[in-house]
C-alpha cells in the first residue's frame, strides 16, 4: 500500500542545512500496521509529515496504492492524499463538538451516510454517549478516541498517527494501544506510527523500523528485532541488555566470561568466522537470557534488584566485575550482597565487532 | 501587581496635591479666572496685555460653551470662576438664565457699549460683534438683485444658495431674529424657502460655503464677516463680495444680524472686583482693538474704528434688536429649521 | 485572589464608570415632554436610520479590511509583507476627525480633486459628504482595532489545527473559512466592538459630514435646545442598547468558548506568487496610503506653511499629552487586567454582566461622560466643605478627575485585548501552575503574564494612542494650564482654521507612533520552534 523509495530530506536553519533524512525506504503492506521507533531528533517525524503531505519532498519517491504520490517533482497535495492523520496532541476543533469534529472529514458525504458514518464511528471508540460534547470537557484518552474516530471517518487510505499516546499515563497507554491495534486490524486500515515508545510499538506494530540519525537501522517485526538486532545501536536501543566481552571460536561459537556459547551466531549480522578465528566481539546478553540456577557453580553477586511484579530484574556482578542483568521470577527473592547461582540460556548469539 | 497600582495611586495624589495647590484661592495675589468658549490664541494676548499693564495674573480654561455651562453648574458655590465669556449671545442669556451670572452696575460698560449688544438685566455685556451677511459671486450676481435675508427665499435664487449647517449657533441666532421680526410662522416659511434653494448640503463650515459660491457651485451665502476676510486674505483672488443686506426697511431696528463675543460676571465669583475691572479694560479703548482687530471683528465700543481691513468693507446698519433675544428664542430657532429640514 | 476580593475590585472598578453613567441615566426620570415630541417627531427617525447604516457600514468594512488584511499577514506570505504586517497599523495614531477632514479637503464638493476633475475633465464625482463617505472615511480610521486583534488570533492558532483540516480534505484555504476564521472569533469580536463603540460615539468626523446620528442629536440637544437633561437621556438609551449588544455578544461568545489548543509552531504561510502576490501588495499598500499615508502627506504639507506657530510652548503641549496617556495608559491597564481576571477567576453570567457593563463608557459621548464624572466629584467636594473637612475644593479641577473620566471611558480598550488574551491561555495552565505550588499573585505574574505579554502590550498602546487622541473629556475637566495638543487641535479648528491645526495633529501622529511601534513588536516576532524530529 505504502512504499517509500530513497527519501532524502534537508532542512536549513540560520542558513546552516541540515541532513535530517539521509535515505529512507520501506514498504508497507495493505492492512499491515508499521511504526517508526527511534529517538527524538532521527528524522521519524519528518518522514511522517512527508508522507502526510505537510512538507515537500526533495529527494526521492513515495507511492500510496501504487500511484506516486510525492518525489522530487510533483507533490500531491496534503488534502488530496486521503490520507488519516492523528497527532500527538490530538488537535480536535475546540470550537466544533465531537459529532462536528468527526463530521469535519465528511463535508462531500450525503447527509445519511453522513450521519450513519458518524453514529458508526462513535460506537467504534465507544464514545456514543459523548456525542455532543465539547473537547475540552473530554479526558485525555476519551480525546484521543475522538482524533482516531475523526481520521478514520472519512476511509482513508492510510493512517498516519505521531505519538498518539506520549500525552496519556502508562497504564491507559498500554490499554489503548491494544485498543486501537483492534480497531485498525477490525477495519483493515493500513496504519504507520511514529513513536520513541518500545513499548508502544511492540503492542501495536506488525513491522518496525528502528530509526537513527536519518535512515533506517532495521526494519523488521518486533520478535525478531528483539531477538536479531542488526547493529549494536539497535540491540541498545531496543530492550534492555549488556553487552559482555568474548571472543570467536568457531562459525557458530563464541566464548565468553561465563562460558562457551553454542547455537547460531552472528556477528554484526554475518557469520562470525568473517571477522577471525580469536577476533574480540561483544555479546549480547538480554535479562531473559539468564537464569536462575541454585545448582549452577557459577555464582554471581546480586547488586541490585528491581521488583516489578511477576519478576526481579536482578543487576548481577560477576567475579570479574562484569555486569549482567538477569530476569527472575518474583518468588525467588534475593538480598543485595547475595551470591546466586546462575545458567545461560542464549539460543540465538548476537555479537558485534568489537571497536578497536 | 498591587504595588504598582499603590503606586501609582500615590503618584496621582501627588500631581493632584500639587495641582490643588495652584487652586487655593490662598493665592490672594490678584488674579482672575475666566471659563472661556473663545478661542486661547485670541484671548491670550489680551489676557497678557491686561497683566503686563495692571499685574493681574489671568487664568483661563478654555472648552466649548455647553461642557463650561455645565461645569459651571456643577461647581455652584465652589467655582473658582470669576468671568464666563462666550462667542455668541444665545448662550450667555442662557447663562443668565440659569443664574450663573450677576448683575454688575458699571458706568463704564454702559458707557462702553450699546444697549442692544448688552443684557438688560446687566448680566452679560457684548466685547466684539460680528456680523452674519450676504458673500456673493459678483461674476454671477448683481449687488442690485440682492436685498434681504428674507429675500433669499424667493424662487428666483432656486439651486443658487448655499448655507452652513443649522447645528451652528450662529446661524440659529439668525433664525432667532428672523422668528423676532416675522414671528414664527413666517420665519419657518423663510427658511424654508432657503432650503428650497439650496444647491447642495449644508456645510459645516462658513469657509467651505464660500469655496463653494467661489467654485460656482452656487452663488450667494450667509457667513460671519471675519471668516470672509479669513479668506479673501488667503486667496484675494477668489471671485466674492460682501453685501448688506436689510439696509433700507422702514423698521427702525432693522439691519444686519450681529452677533456679540461677550462676558458675564459669575455668581459666585471669587474676584468679583477684579473681574469687572477687567471687563471695562476690554471694553475700553485701550484693549478694544485688540480684542476685536486679532480676529477681524468689529469692536463694540462704538468710538473705536474697526481695523481697516474691516472698516473696507463699508459702514452698515445693524439690527438693533436686543441680543437677548437670541437667546430667548434659541430653542425655538433650532425646532424650527428641525422642521423644514435644514440640517 | 479570594472570591470576595474578586467581586469587590471589580465592583469598585465598575463603578468608576457606573457613576457617571448612573448619573446620565437619572435624567431619564425627568423627561420633557416637549423636548421629546419634537425630537421624535423630527429628529430621532432620520438619526435612527443613520446610525445602523453607519453601524452596518463601518461594522461590515472595518471587518471585512480588519480580517482581510490580518489574514495576509500573519498567514501569507507576498512582497513587503514584513512592512505591511506593522504599517497598517499605523493609522491608529490619526484621529479620525482629521483623516476626515483631510479626505473632505480633497474629494468634497469644493474639494481639491473634485474640482480639477470638475474643470480638467468634466468628470463628477458623487457627493463625498454622504453616507458613504462617513462609513469610508471611519472605516479607515477603525480597521486596526479589528487587524490588531484578527492578526493576534491568526497568530496564536498554531499550524497543528490548520494541518489537521488538511488531512480531513479541506485544502488551506478552505481551511481558512473552516477552522482559522471561526476560531479567531472570540479575537475578531474584541476588536469589533471597540471600531463600533468609537462610532457611535464618535462627534467630530460626522460633524464635519453633517451626518446626523445619534451622537449629533445628543449634543444638539444639549448645545442648541440648552437641554442637558435631554442630551442625557439619549445618552443614557444608547448606553443601553450598547449594553444590551454587549450582554448578547459575550453569551454568545461563552457558547463558543474555546479554550484553544495552542500549537507551537506557526503555520507555513500560503506563499502568494504572481497575479496574486501583486494582488495582495496593492491592496496592502492601497489601504495603508489612503488611511495614513495621504492624510499625513496633507498634514506634513500643512504643518510647514503653519511653521510660525511652532514654539517652545509645544513642548508643553506634547509633554502633557505623553504624561496623561503614559499615566492614563498605565492606570487602565492595571484595572483592566484586574477586571479581566477576576472574571477568569469568578465566570459566571453575574460577573459578565458587571464586566461588560464597565467598558460601557467607550460608546459614550465623551462630554456627556465627562459631566457625568463632574457632577459626583463636585458634589462630593462640596459635601466635603458643608462638613468643614476642607476650606476649598480639594478634588475638582485636578489630575484626579481626569484620569478617572479617561478610566471611565477607555476601559473598554483595554480590557478587551486582555479578556480576548486571557481566553487563549489555557486553564490546564492554571492547574499545573496550581499543581507546582504556583497560586494566585504570584501566578499572576509568573504565568498569565509572560503569555498575556501580547494583549497587555496591545492594551497599553491602543489606550496611550486614544487618551492621546482624546478631546471632549481633557477639554472639560484639565486642570489650568494643562492643554494637550489635542487641546491645541480643538483651539484651531473649532474656529476653522484647519489647516493650522495641522501642526498639533501632526504632532499627535508623531508621539503616536511610538506605541504603535512598541506595539508592533509584539506581534511580529512569533516563535519559530525547532520542527520536531
Amino acid at each position: 500500500m505504502l512504499s517509500l523509495a530513497d527519501i532524502h530530506q534537508t532542512f536549513t536553519r540560520n542558513g546552516h542545512p541540515k541532513a535530517i533524512l539521509k535515505g529512507i525506504h520501506f514498504q508497507l503492506a495493505a492492512g499491515e500496521i508499521g511504526c517508526l521507533l527511534g529517538p527524538s531528533g532521527c528524522g521519524k517525524t519528518t518522514a511522517l509529515r512527508l508522507i502526510a503531505g505537510l512538507e515537500t519532498l526533495q529527494t526521492g519517491r513515495i507511492e500510496l496504492a501504487g500511484i506516486c504520490i510525492a518525489d522530487g517533482q510533483q507533490h500531491t497535495p496534503a488534502h488530496e492524499r486521503q490520507i488519516g492523520l492523528v497527532f500527538q496532541d490530538y488537535a480536535l476543533f475546540p470550537h466544533l463538538s465531537v459529532t462536528e469534529n468527526i463530521a469535519f472529514g465528511l463535508a462531500a458525504w450525503p447527509k445519511n451516510e453522513r450521519r450513519a458514518r458518524i453514529a458508526a464511528m462513535l460506537a467504534l471508540v465507544g464514545l456514543s454517549a459523548e456525542a455532543d460534547a465539547a473537547p475540552h470537557q473530554l479526558s485525555g484518552g476519551q480525546q484521543q478516541r475522538v482524533a482516531l474516530a475523526r481520521a478514520l471517518a472519512p476511509k482513508p487510505r492510510l493512517l498516519l498517527l505521531d505519538e498518539p499516546f506520549s500525552s496519556l499515563d502508562v497504564e491507559l497507554r498500554e490499554r489503548l494501544s491494544i485498543e486501537i491495534r483492534d480497531i485498525l486490524k477490525s477495519e483493515g486500515i493500513t496504519a504507520l506510527l511514529v513513536t520513541h515508545d518500545q513499548r508502544e510499538a511492540f503492542a501495536m506494530a506488525d513491522q518496525i523500523g528502528v530509526m537513527n540519525d536519518g535512515i533506517i537501522q532495521q526494519w523488521a517485526p518486533p520478535h525478531q528485532l528483539y531477538h536479531q538486532p542488526k547493529n549494536r545501536f539497535i540491540a541498545d536501543f531496543v530492550g534492555e541488555g549488556v553487552l559482555v566481552p568474548g571472543r570467536v571460536r568457531a562459525a557458530h561459537q563464541v566464548e565468553i566470561e561465563l562460558g562457551l556459547l553454542d547455537g547460531v551466531a552472528t556477528c554484526d549480522g554475518e557469520s562470525c568466522l568473517a571477522l577471525g578465528q580469536d577476533a574480540l566481539v561483544d555479546v549480547l546478553l538480554r535479562p531473559d537470557d539468564i537464569m536462575h540456577d541454585d545448582a549452577s557453580p557459577l555464582l554471581a553477586e546480586v547488586e541490585r534488584r528491581a521488583f516489578r511484579g511477576a519478576d526481579f530484574l536482578y543487576t548481577l556482578r560477576l567475579p570479574s566485575g562484569q555486569r549482567i542483568l538477569a530476569l527472575v521470577p518474583s518468588h525467588h527473592d534475593h538480598a543485595i550482597g547475595e551470591a546466586i547461582g546462575i545458567r545461560l540460556m542464549v539460543e540465538h548469539v548476537i555479537a558485534f565487532a568489537r571497536p578497536i | 501587581m498591587k504595588r504598582t497600582a499603590v503606586l501609582a495611586r500615590t503618584l496621582s495624589i501627588a500631581l493632584t496635591t500639587l495641582t490643588a495647590s495652584c487652586l487655593t484661592p490662598l493665592a490672594l495675589a490678584a488674579e482672575v479666572v475666566v471659563y472661556s468658549a473663545r478661542n486661547e490664541q485670541l484671548i491670550k494676548p489680551m489676557f497678557d496685555a491686561y497683566s503686563k499693564e495692571t499685574g493681574v495674573q489671568v487664568k483661563f480654561i478654555t472648552d466649548k460653551e455647553g461642557p463650561l455651562l455645565a461645569r459651571l453648574k456643577a461647581e455652584g458655590a465652589n467655582t473658582p470662576a470669576d468671568i464666563l465669556m462666550t462667542v455668541d449671545a444665545g448662550n450667555l442669556w442662557y447663562a443668565a438664565n440659569e443664574d450663573l451670572l450677576q448683575a454688575v452696575n458699571s458706568a463704564a460698560l454702559k458707557n462702553n457699549i450699546p444697549a442692544h449688544l448688552r443684557d438688560p438685566g446687566n448680566a452679560w455685556f457684548g466685547l466684539s460683534v460680528r456680523a452674519r451677511t450676504v458673500v456673493y459671486n459678483p461674476n454671477k450676481v448683481k449687488a442690485a438683485e440682492l436685498s434681504t435675508y428674507e429675500d433669499l427665499a424667493s424662487p428666483k435664487w432656486k439651486g443658487r444658495l448655499c448655507l452652513r449647517t443649522s447645528k451652528k449657533v450662529y446661524n440659529q441666532s439668525l433664525v432667532a431674529m428672523l422668528i423676532t421680526e416675522h414671528g414664527e410662522d413666517k420665519a419657518e416659511a423663510i427658511v424654508k424657502g432657503w432650503v428650497a434653494n439650496l444647491a447642495s448640503a449644508p456645510f459645516s463650515d462658513d469657509s467651505k460655503a464660500m469655496e463653494a459660491v467661489a467654485a460656482g457651485i452656487c452663488d450667494i451665502t450667509l457667513v460671519n464677516t471675519y471668516y470672509f476676510g479669513r479668506l479673501i486674505e488667503k486667496k484675494p483672488t477668489l471671485p466674492l463680495a460682501l453685501f448688506w443686506p436689510n439696509q433700507k426697511l422702514k423698521d427702525p431696528t432693522a439691519g444686519v444680524h450681529v452677533n456679540i463675543s461677550g462676558a458675564g460676571l459669575t455668581r459666585h465669583a471669587k474676584h468679583p472686583a477684579e473681574a469687572i475691572r477687567l471687563m471695562e479694560w476690554l471694553s475700553s479703548e485701550k484693549a478694544q482693538n485688540l480684542y476685536a482687530d486679532v480676529n477681524l471683528e468689529y469692536p463694540v465700543n462704538p468710538r473705536i474704528k474697526a481695523d481697516p481691513i474691516v472698516s473696507a468693507w463699508g459702514p452698515f446698519k445693524h439690527n438693533t434688536t436686543n441680543l437677548a433675544e437670541a437667546g430667548r428664542l434659541q430653542v425655538k430657532a433650532t425646532m424650527l429649521t428641525d422642521r423644514v429640514g435644514y440640517k | 485572589m479570594p472570591r470576595g476580593m474578586g467581586w469587590f475590585s471589580v465592583v469598585s472598578i465598575a463603578l468608576i464608570t457606573l457613576i457617571p453613567i448612573g448619573v446620565v441615566a437619572s435624567a431619564l426620570l425627568h423627561p420633557d415632554p416637549v423636548l421629546w415630541s419634537h425630537l421624535w417627531d423630527f429628529v430621532l427617525p432620520e438619526l435612527l436610520v443613520n446610525t445602523v447604516w453607519l453601524v452596518l457600514g463601518v461594522g461590515i468594512g472595518v471587518s471585512v479590511l480588519g480580517v482581510g488584511l490580518a489574514w495576509l499577514t500573519a498567514l501569507c506570505d507576498f512582497p513587503g509583507r514584513r512592512f505591511f504586517s506593522w504599517a497598517l497599523l499605523l493609522p491608529l495614531a490619526l484621529p479620525a476627525y482629521i483623516s476626515a477632514f483631510v479626505w473632505l479637503g480633497l474629494f468634497d464638493i469644493t474639494g481639491t480633486v473634485t474640482l480639477w476633475l470638475r474643470d480638467a475633465w468634466g468628470l463628477h464625482l458623487p457627493e463625498f459628504r454622504s453616507r458613504g463617505g462617513v462609513i469610508l472615511v471611519l472605516t479607515l480610521a477603525l480597521y486596526p482595532y479589528v487587524y490588531l486583534t484578527a492578526r493576534a488570533a491568526f497568530l496564536g492558532q498554531g499550524a497543528r489545527l490548520l494541518e489537521a483540516a488538511q488531512s480531513l480534505g479541506h485544502s488551506r484555504r478552505q481551511a481558512f473559512w473552516s477552522v482559522a476564521l471561526p476560531m479567531a472569533r472570540p479575537g475578531i469580536m474584541a476588536g469589533l466592538i471597540l471600531a463600533l463603540m468609537e462610532t457611535l460615539a464618535d462627534f467630530g468626523t460626522v460633524v464635519l459630514f453633517n451626518y446626523n446620528t445619534f451622537t449629533t442629536a445628543i449634543y444638539k440637544a444639549w448645545f442648541s435646545l440648552f437641554s442637558l437633561s435631554a442630551a442625557s437621556q439619549l445618552a443614557a438609551i444608547l448606553v443601553f442598547f450598547v449594553f444590551v449588544a454587549l450582554l448578547l455578544e459575550g453569551q454568545w461568545r461563552n457558547r463558543q468558548q474555546t479554550h484553544a489548543a495552542r500549537s507551537s509552531q506557526n503555520p507555513q504561510r500560503i506563499r502568494l506568487r504572481g497575479r496574486h502576490a501583486l494582488i495582495a501588495t496593492l491592496a496592502a499598500s492601497g489601504i495603508w496610503g489612503l488611511a495614513f499615508v495621504l492624510p499625513v502627506l496633507q498634514l506634513l504639507a500643512w504643518s510647514w506653511a503653519a511653521r510660525a506657530d511652532l514654539d517652545a510652548r509645544y513642548l508643553d503641549f506634547a509633554s502633557h499629552s505623553l504624561l496623561l496617556s503614559t499615566l492614563g495608559a498605565f492606570i487602565i491597564l492595571v484595572l483592566a487586567l484586574i477586571v479581566a481576571y477576576a472574571q477568569r477567576l469568578n465566570p459566571g453570567p453575574a460577573m459578565r454582566t458587571l464586566t461588560r457593563a464597565a467598558t460601557l463608557g467607550y460608546a459614550l459621548p465623551g462630554a456627556v461622560l465627562a459631566v457625568g464624572i463632574y457632577l459626583p466629584i463636585t458634589m462630593l467636594d462640596k459635601q466635603m466643605i458643608d462638613s468643614g473637612w476642607i476650606d476649598a475644593p480639594y478634588l475638582q479641577g485636578t489630575l484626579i478627575v481626569m484620569l478617572l473620566a479617561y478610566s471611565a471611558r477607555f476601559m473598554a480598550v483595554s480590557f478587551n485585548p486582555i479578556e480576548a488574551g486571557l481566553g487563549q491561555v489555557s486553564r490546564s495552565m492554571d492547574e499545573v501552575a496550581q499543581i507546582l505550588g504556583v497560586t494566585g499573585i504570584n501566578r499572576l505574574w509568573r504565568v498569565h503574564l509572560p503569555l498575556l505579554r501580547p494583549s497587555l502590550l496591545a492594551a497599553a498602546a491602543l489606550t496611550f494612542v486614544d487618551i492621546m487622541k482624546e478631546l471632549p473629556i481633557t477639554l472639560m475637566t484639565r486642570p489650568f494650564g494643562w492643554d494637550t495638543l489635542a487641546v491645541r487641535v480643538f483651539e484651531m479648528t473649532s474656529e476653522g482654521e484647519w489647516e493650522r491645526a495641522a501642526l498639533p495633529a501632526i504632532a499627535i501622529v508623531l508621539v503616536g507612533l511610538i506605541p504603535v511601534f512598541l506595539l508592533t513588536k509584539t506581534m511580529g516576532s512569533s516563535q519559530h520552534h525547532a520542527l520536531a524530529c
